[in-house]
Formats: structure tokens, C-alpha cells, sequence
């Protein structure tokens, strides 16, 4: 089976928003399962949704998250120190899956590997997730998850970064489902005070190399960083930023209030951003 | 010299990316064009005789090379009747242990590569030494992570890299041990990776590092075959090391590899006990999966978690393992065993009131191991001879007097000061 032959939840919706009366790019909003509890973090992901975030990051809290800045890590870290299991992960997706956004789930790759790449994949797939974002898993590397999503219908989202040689690009586009994630800079998720300078170049290269859907992620925090990066990009991707409020407020009603007021921002720059042409 | 990088037979120059099923680059995209430049430079140097010459001299004339390998008869009366023990002595290096072989390799890379940065982690301190030592004679910028419990342990070797003009930085997230001073080393590189180079301390990460550092310390296995021929005639029957990362025993091991009578035992720190949870055995009490780039053997939950590990030694505390060892016990050409602190402290105090040698914690795991061996041992006695084990005395124990001190109740234990709220220190 090639890469086009299965359908993807995520592609779909990138493309509805490009071509729709008003083409804009997409709001990626991530949040770690089990922060600040299991329920409450399906609560979050429901409001952020409602708040005008398009698609759903879903991070699973992992140990050793090398990809992660502090802000991330401290949400995870009290996620596992309150018994959080990968298979929350699983529930969380289900419990989200109508709210209206397609769920991405982001995750180191031993805890796949643990679980099983192919039951993860499957289980997956069963509560309505629409794929993968790997991290720290390289195409190279992950034969047993393209079989599997594959044969399950679900998208692989690979990591593309300035640093990528145009050889990698080509293999890794080739390699992916739904889009290509352009990391901004060369550094861990997290805010920043402007945006990869490098970004909009590299997702100008991945095109070139042939995806037709590129997001753009790590360091965008505020409106006009959003309304920028969506004139060139096909999706925003935000972390830190929708965090933070959950990890900064005294209770979880006013970190939901805090949260959606932060993505209704966000929305904002994106609706307002200028497309360039394709 | 020339071929001590790649010497041996075809398990000897096994590379990578794969040991097996073990190994690989999990990391993230970011560090891929770093890993394949860093793996041209290898290669290039490999073929190049102009720098395993310069390696060469500095071993020479810096380190100390060759170590010699001492016969230690009054230890080994302890091991068994008869059985000859010879340790090789990495700890009469330059910096005080085997790591300096690695780190003087890579600082020759890394000025070939045009970085100017070095950055490294450090469990005992003994890597993050060599480093801020080759970081120092070679001008290079150099931070070194540690846990920040490590820096408690190792305060000594903290002050020695701070005066080789180190910045070292304590680790206060996850365990505040040596597997997040890599996470935090790992996140330097992501951020800097065009002006650094992580120096890397054992045969663990992503390839190209378990094979291009396993290649930096076969000079100590091709040293001790050499030196053991000659003093007994024949291989020894078997090479003993510990294993904490691995880099130690994979040097020492790699010389041997392709020779089927010398058995390889490799001793990781059994901590309180395989049943006490409170360990660093990978072997005994971990299964295969993925940290630091590279696939092996773990200590991790059933969601694959990385679970926290244990051990008196701050240099064996780690919760992965090179994924060569893990092929190498997965083929059965090394076997893996447990040694527990009590019998590596044991170990310690033999070895320094038998013989006069005030050996590393880790390398008492060793020590404990060659004695676990005993009765085994005299087993092995072939052609009348006595059987002759060799044991990688990985590094000298001045870093560890305060903890061994406090173990043997000869000092009080240094209370470790902790605030209460709203209390300044």
C-alpha cells in the first residue's frame, strides 16, 4: 500500500481549511494527557477545540523528553507523578475524538515500542486517533510503524528541521502521512521572542522536496507570531503557550478560562494572516 | 598504532548502526546531519594516517600509554587455588582513568570538524574530567551536565574540572543523575549543534558513538593481550570488566572478541539487590527498548517509563547499556552478572589492603566479580596451567575515598544540607 492510498484525517482537514471560502492555515494546539489530571486534561483539549484550535496534539508524558522545554516537562512530570499510564493516552483520545478537531498523538518512541507497535497503532485507530507525531523516531528507523500505520489507516507526521540535508527532506516527506512537521530552529519546544528565522525557507524547501502539507512548530506563543508563520505555513503548531496557563492558574476553572482565552488569540492571528500563494 | 583503531577479526570490526537488533538513531531529526558529518570525519580519520599518529603520540607522551597490567597474587588468593589474576591498569592514566582514551580521540575530531565547543556528561565525574583536560590542551570551550545528586557524590571531580576551566552545570530535574545529565546534554546539542560537538563518554547514543568509542578504547584490550602473552604465554581464560554504559569492558572485550577460548564477563551494579528494585542491572532486571538514541537493554516499566537507577557508584548508575553489549549478550559471546554494592565495597577494601591499589567503586564491581568467579575458575586450568583471569582495573579510587570512608564508617557522613521552606542556605 503507497502513502496515497490511505486516507488521512489530518490531510483532510488541512485541506478543507486551504480551500474553503476563506483558505486559511490550521491552529495545532498540543497538550499533555494527564495535566493537570486525566479528566481535567480532556477537558482542556474540548475547550481548546472549542476555542478554534483545528487540530489536537496529544502529548504523552514520557521520562526522558528530549525534545521538550521546561514548560512541557513540568506538565509531564507531574502527569507521571500522578500515575498517568500510556493507555490514558487512548482514553483521552476517544473521549475528544467528537469534538471536532482530528487528535495527533505525540509521543516518545519506547513507550510505542513497549506497547507494541502494531496493538498501539490498532488501539489507536479504535479509539479514533488520527496518527503520530514521532519525535525521536526518524523514518529510517521506523519500518514497524509505517507497516502498521498502514494497516491502520493513520498518519505519520515526521519531524523536519533547518539542519535537514535535501536528501533527508525528499525521504522524509516521502515518508510521511497528513503533513510535515517544520521544527522552526534548531532547539527544544518552548517560547521565543520571534520565530525561527529559518522556518519559512525550510518549509519553502520541504515543498520543494514534495509534501504538499507543512506546519510549522516550536517557539510560536502570541497572536502575530501565529498570523506570520500562517502566511507561509499550512498549520501552526503551539505548545508551550496553551500550557502555561493550565501550569500557571490556582485551579483548574481558571486555567481553562486562562487557556481559552490564549488559543481564541492565537485563532485570531491565524484567521488574520495574509496566504501567500502556494 | 596504526591499526589499533580497527584491529581484529570480523566481531572485533563489527559497525555499526546495528549490533544485531540493538543500536540505531533515535533521535531527533535535528541531530542527524551532526551524527552523519560526525561518522564522514570518522571515517576519514580511520583512513588517515596522520591522525591515529597524532592520537598515537598524545597517548604516548600525555596519557601514559601503554598502562602496564599487574600480577596482584595476594588478591587473587582470595579468587581461588591457583588462579593467576592480572589487572590492567587503566587507573594509572592521565586523569585517573580508561576515559581519557576516548575523549583524546573525539577532541582530535572535533577540531578536524572546525567546532569550537564541547559539551559532555559526566556520572562519576571521570569523563567529565578527561574532557575539561583534553577541552583545556586542545583550547576548546567546554560545559559538562551532571546530576545534581552526582555533584554531591563527586564534589572533588566538580573542582577539578572547574579548574581545568569547565563550566559544569548540576542537573535538577528527573533522577539528578547521569541519564538526565544526558537528557540535558542531548538538549545543548539540539540548540548548538552547529558550534558543538558532544563529546559522549561511553558506547551508548546514537551510532556513530558505540562504535566510534568502542574503536578509541581498543587500545586498552590490544595493549593487555599483548602484555598477557608475554607474561604468561597463552590468552588469558577469561577478561572481566564493569559495565556501566559499557565503555570500559567494550575496550577491553573488543581485543578479544574474536577469540573463542577467552570467556568475557561484564558485572553491573546489582545496588542493594536484583529484588530490592533498587539497582543498575540492565541484564538482570531490565528488557530491550529505546533511550539516548539507541535501542538496547533497560531498566524501564511496563509503559516503558525509564524506571530510576541504583548504585554506590556514581559511574555505573545508569539505566541503559552500549547496544553492542546488549548483542553480545544476546549471542552469548559476553555473559552479564550482577554484582550488589556490599560485594563491591568488599571488593574495594581487598584489593587496597591485599596489593596497595585504591581502585574506582566501578572497577570494584569488577573486582568482585573475578572473585564472584572463584570456583569456576579453577575449572578453566587447561594444559596444567593455572587459569589466568584479566581484569580491566578501569580507574583509580581518589574520587571515591569519601564514599568508601563514610562506607566503612571511618568518617561521619557528610550531611547533605537541605533547606526547609523559605530557609536560605
Amino acid at each position: 500500500m503507497s502513502v496515497t492510498d490511505v486516507r488521512s484525517a489530518t490531510g483532510e482537514k488541512l485541506d478543507e481549511l486551504a480551500r474553503g471560502p476563506q483558505p486559511r492555515a490550521a491552529l495545532i494546539g498540543y497538550l499533555p494527557v494527564g495535566f493537570p489530571s486525566v479528566p481535567g486534561s480532556a477537558r482542556a483539549v474540548r475547550a481548546m477545540v472549542e476555542a478554534g484550535v483545528d487540530i489536537v496534539e496529544l502529548g504523552v508524558p514520557y521520562t526522558d523528553p528530549v525534545m521538550d522545554g521546561p514548560v512541557i516537562q513540568a506538565a509531564a512530570n507531574h502527569a507521571l507523578a500522578q500515575g498517568t499510564r500510556v493507555r490514558d493516552t487512548l482514553l483521552v483520545a476517544e473521549q475528544v475524538a467528537d469534538a471536532g478537531a482530528p487528535v495527533l498523538v505525540m509521543t516518545y518512541w519506547n513507550l510505542v515500542l513497549r506497547y507494541g507497535v502494531e496493538a498501539f497503532a490498532r488501539d489507536l485507530a479504535a479509539a479514533g486517533g488520527a496518527g503520530l507525531i514521532t519525535p525521536d523516531l526518524i523514518p529510517d528507523e521506523g519500518a514497524e510503524w509505517l507497516a502498521a500505520s498502514d494497516a491502520h489507516g493513520l498518519d505519520r507526521v515526521f519531524l523536519v528541521a533547518p539542519s535537514s540535508t535535501p536528501e533527508r527532506l525528499v525521504s522524509t516527506v516521502a515518508a510521511s502521512r497528513g503533513f510535515v512537521y517544520a521544527a522552526s530552529t534548531m532547539g527544544v519546544t518552548g517560547e521565543r521572542a520571534t520565530v525561527g528565522e529559518r522556518a519559512e525557507q525550510l518549509v519553502a524547501d520541504t515543498r520543494a522536496a514534495g509534501a504538499s502539507r507543512v506546519c510549522v512548530g516550536l517557539g510560536v506563543s502570541r497572536p502575530e507570531q501565529a498570523a506570520q508563520v500562517a502566511g507561509y505555513a499550512d498549520g501552526v503548531i503551539v505548545g508551550s503557550a496553551l500550557v502555561r496557563p493550565l501550569l500557571e492558574a490556582p485551579d483548574e476553572a481558571a486555567g481553562l478560562d486562562a487557556l481559552t482565552g490564549v488559543v481564541r488569540g492565537l485563532a485570531g492571528g491565524v484567521r488574520s494572516a495574509v496566504r501567500a500563494p502556494r | 598504532m596504526r591499526d589499533v583503531l580497527r584491529g581484529g577479526g570480523p566481531l572485533a570490526r563489527h559497525e555499526g548502526p546495528y549490533f544485531g537488533e540493538f543500536g540505531g538513531r533515535f533521535v531527533p531529526e535535528a541531530l542527524i546531519a551532526a551524527l552523519d558529518e560526525l561518522e564522514t570525519y570518522y571515517r576519514k580519520a580511520l583512513a588517515d594516517p596522520t591522525f591515529s599518529d597524532e592520537l598515537e603520540r598524545l597517548h604516548r607522551t600525555y596519557t601514559g600509554r601503554p598502562s602496564p597490567i599487574t600480577e596482584v597474587p595476594r588478591f587473587a588468593q582470595h579468587v581461588g587455588d591457583g588462579v593467576r589474576v592480572f589487572l590492567k591498569r587503566e587507573d594509572l592514566n592521565h586523569t585517573g582513568s580508561h576515559k581519557i582514551n576516548n575523549v583524546l580521540g573525539q577532541a582530535l575530531l572535533v577540531k578536524r570538524m572546525g567546532k569550537r565547543r564541547v559539551i559532555a556528561e559526566t556520572g562519576a565525574g571521570q569523563h567529565g574530567v578527561a574532557t575539561a583536560t583534553a577541552a583545556a590542551l586542545l583550547d576548546l570551550e567546554c560545559t559538562v551536565y551532571m546530576g545534581e545528586e552526582d555533584t554531591q557524590r563527586q564534589a572533588l571531580n566538580v573542582a577539578r574540572m572547574e579548574l581545568l576551566g569547565a563550566t559544569v552545570v548540576p542537573v535538577t530535574i528527573g533522577t539528578r543523575t547521569l541519564k538526565d545529565a544526558i537528557n540535558e546534554a542531548l538538549r545543548d546539542w539540539v540548540a548548538n549543534v552547529e558550534s558543538t560537538h558532544y563529546l559522549l563518554g561511553t558506547v551508548t547514543g546514537p551510532h556513530p558513538f558505540p562504535e566510534m568509542v568502542r574503536d578509541f578504547h581498543r587500545v586498552i584490550g590490544d595493549e593487555a593481550r599483548a602484555q598477557i602473552l608475554d607474561e604468561t604465554g597463552a590468552l588469558p581464560d577469561a577478561v572481566v570488566a564493569c559495565v556501566g554504559g559499557g565503555s570500559n569492558a567494550m575496550g577491553i572485550f573488543n581485543a578479544f572478541l574474536d577469540d573463542p577460548q577467552v570467556r568475557l564477563f561484564g558485572f553491573e551494579a546489582g545496588g542493594e539487590g536484583i529484588a530490592s528494585g533498587r539497582h543498575s542491572a540492565r541484564f538482570s532486571g531490565g528488557a530491550p527498548g529505546v533511550l539516548h538514541g539507541a535501542r538496547s537493554y533497560l531498566l524501564q516499566d511496563e509503559d516503558g517509563q525509564t524506571l530510576p537507577s541504583h548504585s554506590v557508584s556514581a559511574g555505573l548508575d545508569y539505566p541503559s547499556v552500549g547496544p553492542e553489549h546488549a548483542w553480545l549478550h544476546d549471542t552469548g559471546r559476553a555473559q552479564y552478572r550482577p554484582v550488589t554494592d556490599g560485594e563491591a565495597m568488599e571488593a574495594f577494601r581487598l584489593l587496597c589492603r591485599t596489593e596497595g591499589i585504591i581502585p574506582a567503586i566501578e572497577s570494584a564491581h569488577a573486582l568482585a566479580g573475578a572473585i564472584a568467579l572463584g570456583r569456576e575458575a579453577a575449572t578453566w586450568a587447561a594444559d596444567g596451567r593455572d587459569p589466568v583471569i584479566l581484569v580491566n582495573l578501569s580507574g583509580r579510587g581518589d574520587k571515591d575515598v569519601a564514599t568508601a570512608a563514610a562506607w566503612f564508617g571511618l568518617i561521619e557522613p557528610e550531611p547533605v544540607l537541605k533547606a526547609d521552606e523559605g530557609e536560605q542556605l
